[in-house]
């Protein structure tokens, strides 16, 4: 494990804890946001038969850090009618939630921030925390447009959540544990013991898997982009209603932080269903390290694996992102509650009676 | 229950046939251009800002009268006998000095009527279309290669040559040789 390495290293539990919390942040989330955005920025540009950012360094690729430099010179607005402490913090405690996410989440089998055998239903909690956050930013900006933004989010939020633990609830009877390192642990081999393929079960139980498990995929996929906040369900910050949302007043760093916060989650959602469904950071081929004896190798790789599908996902939201226009309020609770909750249940049903049979 | 599935069914097919859409245009070279590093060819028949060959121009005045919104002003003053104006590219022997020839590119329709009478086709539309100014006093362009000085001089020429034909009249009738002169001929500043 990676806080064994740093123990070594530095001889003290502190620095170790301390070394081991900042690297998510320092070596992966500041990274992939600043890659996030320039992707993002490309793929909608390319969808749309655009170039996108181009001047800024080859094709652009310094466009984001440049971004980021005009971000930390810009003046820090406050209202003078908002509630400045809430004001001030809400932005910190949203991306307090989003990171927290960061530490139960098995980046390769000897990279994970905590492993503590609550693991998914840590992640779970902790992206609920979010939504006070947000739900504080709205309230605090005093602005209509911030207020309506954050209690659609709020709603969007809670409601959405009961299809994502419905899911995850499945796959936690089949697999009878939530912490994710094991949970991954059990999906090693080859990419048919992962468990959009009916997981490490063998015999008959197997193949009634594999249907519920690829709607169970669909589900937790489309529900987690809803607690996300990304196009098509990105009523919160629906730019031609709402201005964009609970983050209209703020500006500079603060912004900056929702903005991180965003993309952060964006990777967490995508991690949490590559975990669950997708073998987390098993690679579905086998390893270098194991082909040529480099045993130091594997936990790279798996690091590679991991990512790679993480941003394959996050990809896939960008796609739905220009590919679908909005949903209405209306449909929006009609599709979780009408589609997605009933059929999670039925499965959840099934798969309760599969396993204890 | 049939149309419960159907509907979902339809709901989830008809996002993958939107992606598979999507997708393909992200392989589908970009239809923009880098604008001003790289610029679109202009329609052969372009309408943009005017320009006028002075070289040419006989200020005849009449596309200064086919403005529909009156941004050419055009002020002439007849060359004196002794004096060579030179002749145009097609032959026309150039009488009159054009002393202002201002184009008002701020009330400038981009029309093209002005083009069309030119007797020597000497204002025409070229392709520049980025000449945006801060002021719009800035937009009134001056086609005349005179300089002032000589402006001023062919005008004081003229009024002088008008003063001595009047006075010669003046003198032929045998009227008060301290008539005020009337030079209503010279245009106004």
């Amino acid at each position: 494990m990676i806080y064994d390495f740093f123990f070594k290293l530095t001889n003290s539990n502190f620095l170790a804890d301390l070394i081991q919390s900042l690297l998510p942040l320092f070596i992966f989330i500041l990274p992939f946001a600043l890659f996030a955005v320039l992707f993002e920025r490309k793929v909608s540009a390319h969808m749309q038969d655009r170039l996108g950012p181009m001047r800024v360094g080859y094709h652009g690729i310094l466009q984001t850090v440049a971004d980021i430099l005009k971000l930390v010179q810009k003046e820090d607005i406050i209202p003078t009618l908002a509630d400045k402490p809430l004001f001030n913090i809400a932005p910190v405690l949203v991306f307090a939630g989003s990171y927290l996410a960061f530490a139960a989440i098995p980046f390769s089998s000897a990279f994970i921030g905590s492993n503590i055998d609550l693991g998914i239903i840590f992640i779970i909690a902790a992206s609920g925390f979010v939504v006070a956050g947000i739900l504080m930013a709205g309230w605090s900006s005093n602005n209509k447009y911030s207020l309506l933004g954050a209690m659609r989010s709020a709603a969007q939020i809670i409601s959405y959540e009961i299809p994502t633990v419905l899911v995850v609830l499945s796959v936690i009877m089949i697999t009878g544990t939530t912490n994710l390192l094991t949970l991954s642990e059990m999906q090693t081999g080859h990419f048919w013991n992962w468990m959009i393929f009916g997981g490490p079960v063998m015999g008959i139980a197997k193949f009634i898997f594999i249907p519920i498990m690829i709607i169970n995929f669909v589900i937790i996929y489309i529900s987690t982009l809803a607690e996300v906040n990304r196009t098509p369900f990105d009523i919160p910050e629906a730019e031609s209603e709402l201005v964009s949302g609970y983050h209209t007043e703020y500006s500079g760093m603060k912004f900056a932080m929702f903005f991180l916060s965003e993309y952060a989650n964006m990777f967490a959602v995508s991690a949490i269903v590559a975990a669950l469904f997708l073998g987390g950071y098993q690679s579905p081929i086998g390893y270098l390290g194991n082909l040529f004896g480099v045993h130091w190798l594997i936990p790279i790789e798996q690091f590679f694996w991991f990512t790679a599908k993480g941003i394959f996902f996050v990809f896939v939201q960008m796609w739905l992102r220009w590919t679908l226009p909005r949903l209405r309020v209306d449909q929006l609770m009609a599709l979780c509650w009408k589609y997605l909750i009933p059929i999670a249940f039925v499965n959840l049903l099934i798969i309760g009676l599969i396993t204890v049979l | 229950m049939k149309e419960y599935f159907k509907n979902a069914w339809s709901g989830l097919f008809t996002v993958f046939i939107g992606m598979k859409i999507t997708f393909k245009h992200l392989f589908v070279p970009a239809v923009t251009i880098q604008y001003p590093d790289e610029r679109l060819q202009l329609p052969e028949r372009e309408r943009n800002r005017l320009y006028v060959n002075m070289d040419d121009c006989i200020g005849c005045d009449q596309c200064a009268r086919a403005c529909p919104v009156d941004c050419i002003t055009i002020e002439t003053v007849k060359g004196l006998a002794g004096e060579d104006l030179g002749k145009t590219s097609n032959g026309k022997r150039k009488a009159l000095w054009v002393t202002k020839f201002d184009i008002d590119f701020a009330k400038c329709c981009y029309c093209q009527l002005c083009v069309f009478p030119c007797p020597t086709e000497c204002i025409y539309m070229t392709d520049v279309f980025e000449f945006s100014e801060l002021e719009r006093g800035n937009l009134i362009y001056d086609f005349v290669t005179l300089t002032p000085q000589e402006r001023e001089e062919k005008k004081s020429n003229y009024a002088k040559f008008e003063a001595e034909k009047a006075a010669e009249k003046a003198a032929a009738k045998a009227a008060p040789v301290n008539k005020p002169i009337d030079n209503q001929e010279t245009p106004k500043q």
